[in-house]
């Protein structure tokens, strides 16, 4: 997945209209009237909305005798959490870095612990 | 690094505020992991990435001390920079940037919760400015901004 790509993704998620509206089309598909009822919002700007998502490749739209729902694209999101466990796991390999520099830091602690014990004992 | 490590980060976030929160657990005390984070020579050898080699520029980690570190890979160098705002036993609040990108600015919250038997709880939450801001670190493949990405995601699909 191109970065632009997934930039227009969380670009097109950052907004709670339209993390309300992929919620629903996660249930099942919708036509933008039935995305638009819950909403103090004009058909007109769930419209806008669909658009953005539709643009990030998010929603699919397809005729269907006289409706044309929306469709979430699932993979979408499949793909997106492939490419952010890559950096998921950037985040745990530099606390594995961690954990070895504590180990180390620990093994000095009791080195410098047990000297002036070793010092008392003779 | 081991092959399979005994604790993995988490990241979750608020799907409201662009605020993101990871965590982790490690086998030291608070006091150790604090240690880790404020001397320099320690922090050097684990903020990373792999594969990048990190020269600590400035460093006063305390209340109102500044702070400034370049990683280099293949001949490139990329500057970070920050002021400490609180260095304590804990917690350490600090700012971050990437030199790249100076107009974003996020707010990073460091907590150390002792578990007991020599085992902490590292709880580290970045605030930053604006959605957009975000974005744009996610444009950029900057580990800081996509484990934000990331949060960002686990928020939304927790929500669905």
């Amino acid at each position: 997945m191109e970065e632009a790509q997934i930039s227009k993704v969380f670009a097109a998620l950052a907004d709670p209209t339209r993390r309300d509206i992929v919620a629903r089309l996660a249930v099942g598909d919708a036509t933008v009237s039935d995305l638009a009822e819950p909403y103090d919002i004009s058909v007109q700007a769930v419209s806008k909305h669909i658009r953005v998502l539709a643009d990030a490749g998010l929603v699919t739209q397809h005729r269907e005798a006289q409706r044309r729902p929306c469709h979430l694209e699932a993979e979408v999101f499949d793909l997106m959490t492939r490419w952010i466990e890559r950096y998921r796991r950037q985040a745990q390999a530099r606390y594995e870095r961690l954990d070895a520099v504590l180990a180390d830091l620990q093994a000095d602690e009791n080195a410098e612990m047990t000297v002036p014990s070793q010092g008392e004992a003779s | 690094m081991t092959a399979t490590a005994r604790y993995q980060a988490t990241i979750e976030a608020d799907p409201t505020v662009p605020v993101i929160r990871i965590t982790r657990d490690f086998d030291a005390t608070p006091a150790q992991l604090l240690r880790a984070h404020t001397d320099p020579v320690l922090f050097a050898r684990w903020v990373g990435p792999d594969g990048m080699n990190t020269r600590i520029i400035d460093w006063d980690a305390t209340d109102g001390g500044r702070w400034r570190y370049v990683a280099s890979r293949d001949g490139e160098d990329y500057g970070f920079r920050g002021c400490f705002h609180e260095v304590s036993e804990a917690r350490i609040v600090q700012t971050f940037t990437y030199e790249g990108m100076p107009e974003g600015v996020s707010l990073e919250t460091l907590t150390f919760e002792d578990l007991g038997d020599g085992r902490t709880r590292l709880h580290a939450q970045s605030l930053v400015d604006s959605f957009e801001g975000r974005d744009a670190w996610l444009a950029s493949g900057m580990e800081t901004g996509v484990n934000e990405g990331y949060a960002k995601l686990d928020a939304l699909v927790g929500e669905l």
